[in-house]
């Protein structure tokens, strides 16, 4: 198949061709589907300050 | 040099200074980005995303090491989207960033410390990451350089040492910061680029099929010694049961397209998306990006040696003499125009930078955060940001001396060094972290104790596989043979000649440490999990994990 000797090759050029198509597709689909649920806000301003400390420290 | 060739250079790094400039001053803090309303180009943001799926070790190295074993190596690329980019994306990504934010973790071994309630967990897993990453920023380190020795023909040994003072230069003036628009200034060369030898690639040999068909056609010039390991052709698996068909399903194919899924780096990344949004955004971009690039690599490299065949009239380990990091270089240079591989290259080297800062950067934090300041609570003083320092520094040293001594040792014996110790890393990172990583995810029932004994388990034993038995690292790294006195104890000497231990269809020097390790580890999680102290409702509530 498509000049490939062995057909577990061959899958293997294919799978990775179908593969990249199911990402392609599935983030068409949810392209602006957000999570349900959101954080709350503070739960995330907390977070991010502490991972500018971090930075800061690099 | 021609004078097209440092317009090229001169301009190039014009424009990444230029970007780098701009994505400085407009540098944002985590907290302006993750709570300020503005939002990056959708095409930057794409395109600096794609920018962190792709390493240089995965051009140069795997599609290397394609041209030496052919396309079954495609299973990789396929693993790469399925797992690495779909899996991880949409199952692992959504709970690690709810989890890191409601932990709030900020590096991968804080998030299983944290979620185990064990500062044992945090430190050990941080010591493991910095010594092992070294590893890896080393084949990373090794295929610019040789990249770089290739384009300029110049010694190994000086395009190694001024590529590492322009990462220590690159690293110490900030490294990451603001680097959006260069990365995907990178990317979208990158994307064009391999597309086209892609197409340029087929064009030349007739098309798919016919360019597939030539490669089949030349089975019979494997060389022998491949033969004799397994090699029945480019476009077949190799015998199964043989050396080289463990090498290239366990150790390359499996140990990196499993291990992608507990990357310390990786798992970082997921936390620092803004809403779940763009982790489903991520899906088809990565996914579309791994498979023109990575894939794109394996396919060009098995390639490689129809057109070298046809030029030529080798093979092209064969042109390479041996090296085979210098393939990808060679048929860059044979094969395309000389401006497009003076731009590929600078795009390639630009792309090992930022993966290689990140590198230091999780080394950096794993033992200056991590194990100083979590897990032996050493707060104070600053004792963690000097402890980072110069765990960074130790980081870059250590690795660049591996990329010097990995050349000595193996340099021209045709060996894939680059892959190899991608997936070392890779392995081991499967074995310590996944069973853990993913009990943390989706298991209530996971106990500290369970997590602790897979981690030391899985790190252990494939450690201990590494230094013994399995013959490639085992024979490199010198312990099996300094108190045994042989390569690796899976070999035998009889009468002056080596005899490979196996059973069945399992030759033990050649099975890959992931595959000893990841079941022990798996094991020992659960059933250890089994008899020990449950982890109460209430830290499994604040972890987010709702009871069913």
């Amino acid at each position: 198949m498509l000049g490939i000797a062995d057909p577990w090759v061959a899958l293997a050029y294919l799978l990775c061709i179908v593969s990249a198509l199911l990402c392609l597709v599935w983030g068409i689909i949810k392209w602006n589907q957000d999570d349900p649920e959101t954080e709350p806000e503070e739960e995330i301003r907390q977070w991010a300050e502490e991972e500018d400390r971090v930075g800061e420290e690099l | 040099m021609s004078i097209w060739m440092i317009i090229i250079v001169v301009a190039y790094l014009g424009v990444i200074g230029y970007l780098g400039f701009r994505g400085f001053k407009s540098t944002k803090t985590a907290t302006d980005y993750l709570l300020g309303g503005r939002e990056a180009h959708p095409y930057v943001m794409a395109m600096s995303y794609g920018a962190t799926f792709i390493s240089t070790s995965a051009i140069i190295g795997f599609g290397g090491a394609s041209a030496v074993f052919g396309m079954s190596l495609l299973w990789l690329p396929f693993l790469n989207i399925f797992l690495g980019i779909f899996i991880a994306f949409w199952l692992f990504g959504r709970r690690t960033r709810k989890m890191g934010l409601r932990l709030d973790a900020h590096t991968f071994p804080e998030l299983l410390g944290r979620r185990f309630k064990s500062r044992f967990i945090q430190g050990a897993a941080g010591v493991i990451i910095f010594l092992f990453v070294p590893m890896y920023a080393s084949a990373v380190l090794t295929g610019a350089a040789k990249y770089l020795a290739y384009q300029f023909s110049m010694n190994y040994n000086i395009a190694l040492f001024v590529f590492s003072v322009i990462i220590a230069l690159y690293v110490v003036m900030g490294g990451i910061k603001g680097v959006m628009y260069t990365d995907a200034l990178q990317a979208t060369i990158m994307l064009i680029g391999l597309s086209f030898l892609l197409y340029m690639t087929y064009h030349k040999l007739g098309g798919p099929t016919a360019a597939h068909q030539a490669l089949t056609d030349m089975a019979d010039q494997v060389p022998a010694k491949l033969q004799a390991a397994g090699h029945r052709g480019w476009t077949r698996m190799p015998q199964f049961g043989t050396p080289l068909w463990w090498t290239a399903v366990s150790t390359i194919i499996m140990g990196v397209g499993i291990g992608v899924l507990a990357q310390p780096q990786l798992a970082v990344r997921y936390m620092t998306v803004k809403s779940g949004k763009e982790l489903n955004r991520a899906i088809p971009i990565g996914g579309v990006f791994i498979l023109l690039t990575a894939g794109v690599a394996y396919i060009v490299g098995s390639l490689s040696n129809v057109f070298f065949q046809q030029t030529v009239g080798e093979i092209s380990i064969a042109v390479a003499k041996g090296d085979v990091e210098q393939i990808i270089p060679m048929y860059l240079q044979a094969a395309t125009p000389n401006w497009f591989s003076v731009l590929f290259m600078l795009t390639l080297m630009s792309a090992a930078m930022s993966t290689l800062s990140s590198q230091f950067h999780v080394m950096g934090t794993s033992i200056g955060r991590d194990l100083i300041e979590e897990s032996l609570g050493r707060k104070s003083k600053n004792g963690g940001v000097l402890a980072t320092r110069i765990g960074v520094l130790a980081g870059i040293l250590v690795s660049v001396y591996l990329s010097y001594a990995i050349e000595i040792k193996f340099g021209k014996t045709g060996t894939a060094v680059v892959a190899r110790g991608t997936a070392i890393f890779f392995g081991l990172c499967a074995c310590a972290f996944l069973p853990m990583y993913v009990g943390a995810l989706w298991s209530r029932g996971i106990t500290k104790a369970g997590a602790i004994a897979g981690l030391i388990g899985g790190a252990a034993s494939s450690l201990l596989w590494m230094l013994l038995i399995h013959e490639k690292a085992s024979t490199a790294l010198l312990l099996c043979n300094t108190f045994f006195g042989t390569r690796s104890l899976a070999i035998q000497t009889v009468e002056g000649k080596e005899v490979f231990l196996s059973s069945g269809p399992i030759i033990w020097a050649f099975v890959d440490p992931l595959l000893i390790g990841l079941p022990i580890s798996i094991l020992l999680t659960v059933l250890v999990s089994r008899f020990t102290k449950k982890i109460t409702d209430e830290h499994l509530a604040h972890c987010g994990m709702m009871s069913e």
